[in-house]
């Protein structure tokens, strides 16, 4: 295994944006998957697709799309500026785009979790007293965890593995911006750097491995559950 | 405990159309599966709503679409004992039965933790997990839950057919015990005549999502004597049983009912056909059906074309059945006085 300084730095990079990205999605994952498991609306079609369109539109599109909107001429841009927050070519540009892609990975999962649920319990809930918001908070929350985990996972590492959309609205700044995927596109394309780059996939693989086995293990423990 | 109701619901194709009035503490909902009572209870309770119509209990309205009334489910004071206890897996059994009771209102508090888990027996379950508990078990902290929720009023939603029987019988007298001891009024909703003879004193009959009949249980097993395949069940709790010769002796009405299959020391709740009561004009002295009782027959009732006899024994009763010319041969009219025969075997143990 050979790693440089500016290699443990990506990988560093990919944890922090990875971590921050499933983090912050994780609420509105689960209000999303809440609003489409038991609330019944008008548009519930659409936002299902909105939802679930970054799972088949090319990254490189939403990253092209994320540039436009946060850019400085893009709306999102001009509120961003107006903050004092600089956004295009940081880190959380990359949060942003690892966010959007994963998200519906995320929603799925806990979607599914949700979905296992008897609706038995939560009538039970409110014939004993509690308001909707209390049913969401002691039954329907504590019974998605696993969902919720599972989907984290998932989502954490599909953002490891981002790089279309991050490219674009992240760009490939050694030590910045530059990722696990950016780092190995980088040795991908000098001649020297084959090593170096098969270092980078192995950290790769074993990160992805690792976590597929945890996702593995909670999806057989939620199936379980189910059965019983 | 007064209901009223008349609702308009469409479930798919569905329609529902129920208009009753009910009073009393011990109300049977009484249909097969498929009937609507499911959806009855769940617009009682809020977890449905009507597409029109009023729901009235004891004068406060729950749900009026014509005085856009709609009281949220947890506002609404009506606790739901399910057909498969529903308890929370995430919770223990401790905190399942305080679920409720938390979220109850200080003043309301009137039924304490303390007495219900004396009264249902629950002292040795409450740090246990829910996941380990028995069927009977379960239903017990179920209905604990629902009633440590000091309700106006108990929906019991089939919470006995996921049992089997014999532990089906030994839940009715919690059932009833705690809403007797408590001042809780009841609806019981099932697809068995035994339970509603056990549980209701009135009866409301839902098919194809109407209510059609409002009756007793008994009125409503003499009406079904002629169509249901066993007959008029007769129910009877009997206790103090003396073993002799193989077979179990239990004191009935003025005389003495012999049974094969008994248990001693306990109450034991049995169930006779009224189809396995053979009627003599004269005692026949010998037998080999078991019990000859002498009975005092106090009324009569048709059923599709059967005849009915009710029979007396110093103030127990029992009912036969018997085609119409057999009732014209043996000169059957109330006062007369008739010898039933009933085999040792014919009693089935229910619990």
């Amino acid at each position: 295994m050979n790693l440089s300084p500016q290699d443990i730095t990506a990988i560093g990079l990919s944890m922090k944006i990875a971590i921050t990205a499933t983090a912050i999605s994780l609420p509105f994952g689960f209000a999303t998957a809440w609003l489409m498991v038991f609330r019944s609306f008008r548009g519930k079609v659409l936002l299902e697709v909105f939802v679930n369109l970054p799972l088949t539109l090319p990254p490189v599109v939403i990253g092209y799309l994320l540039l436009l909107f946060f850019g400085r001429n893009g709306w999102g841009g001009g509120l961003l500026k107006s903050a004092g927050i600089e956004f295009i070519f940081t880190w959380k540009a990359a949060v942003v785009a690892s966010a959007t892609v994963g998200f519906p990975l995320l929603v799925r999962s806990i979607r599914l979790g949700m979905e296992s649920i008897d609706q038995q319990f939560l009538q039970a809930s409110r014939s004993l007293g509690a308001p909707w918001y209390d049913t969401l908070a002691t039954v329907v929350l504590p019974l998605s965890f696993r969902g919720m985990l599972a989907g984290s996972a998932l989502m954490f590492a599909r953002s490891l593995g981002e790089f279309g959309a991050t490219i674009i609205v992240a760009g490939n700044i050694p030590g910045l911006t530059q990722t696990i995927p950016l780092a190995i596109y980088d040795y991908a394309s000098s001649p020297t750097g084959t090593t170096m780059a098969l270092s980078l996939c192995a950290v790769s693989i074993f990160l992805s491995a690792a976590i597929l086995l945890l996702h593995e293990v909670i999806g057989k423990n939620l199936e379980n559950r189910r059965r019983a | 405990m007064k209901l009223n109701i008349d609702i308009e619901k469409r479930l798919g194709s569905f329609p529902m159309r129920m208009n009753a009035e009910v009073t009393g503490e011990r109300i049977g909902i009484f249909g097969a599966s498929g009937s609507g009572k499911t959806s009855l209870v769940h617009m009682i309770a809020g977890l449905t709503i009507p597409d029109s119509g009023e729901i009235y209990l004891d004068d406060s309205c729950l749900f009026s679409s014509r005085r856009q009334i709609n009281i949220a489910p947890e506002q609404r004071r009506i606790s739901i004992v399910f057909q498969h206890a529903s308890l929370f897996p995430h919770l223990g059994v401790k905190a399942n039965l305080l679920y409720g009771y938390r979220r109850c209102r200080p003043e309301h508090r009137k039924i304490s933790p303390e007495s219900i888990i004396e009264v249902l027996n629950l002292q040795h379950l409450l740090d246990r997990g829910v996941g380990n508990l028995s069927g009977g078990e379960k239903q017990r902290v179920a209905l604990g839950r629902a009633v440590l929720a000091n309700p106006r009023l108990l929906l019991m939603d089939e919470p006995l057919s996921a049992l089997d029987d014999s532990l089906r019988f030994q839940i009715i007298p919690y059932l009833r015990s705690v809403s007797e001891k408590f001042g809780i009024p009841y609806l019981f909703i099932s697809h068995s005549l035994a339970e509603m003879q056990l549980m209701a004193d009135r009866v409301m009959v839902v098919n194809g999502g109407n209510v059609t009949v409002i009756s007793t249980p008994d009125d409503l097993a003499r009406a079904g004597m002629a169509s249901n395949p066993r007959g008029y069940l007769n129910l009877l709790r009997l206790d103090r049983a003396k073993f002799r010769d193989g077979l179990f002796h239990y004191p009935w009405g003025q005389g003495t009912l012999i049974i094969s299959d008994g248990k001693p020391d306990s109450t034991s709740l049995f169930e006779l056909s009224s189809r396995d009561i053979i009627l003599f004009k004269q005692n026949p002295e010998a037998s080999s059906a078991r019990n000859l009782l002498e009975c005092t027959v106090t009324e009569m009732f048709d059923s599709d074309g059967r005849k009915g006899v009710v029979l007396d024994s110093g103030g127990s009763t029992l009912v036969a059945e018997i085609v119409h010319s057999a009732a014209v041969e043996l000169g059957v009219t109330p006062g007369s006085t008739m010898f039933a025969a009933i085999k040792a075997s014919a009693f089935r143990r229910l619990g």
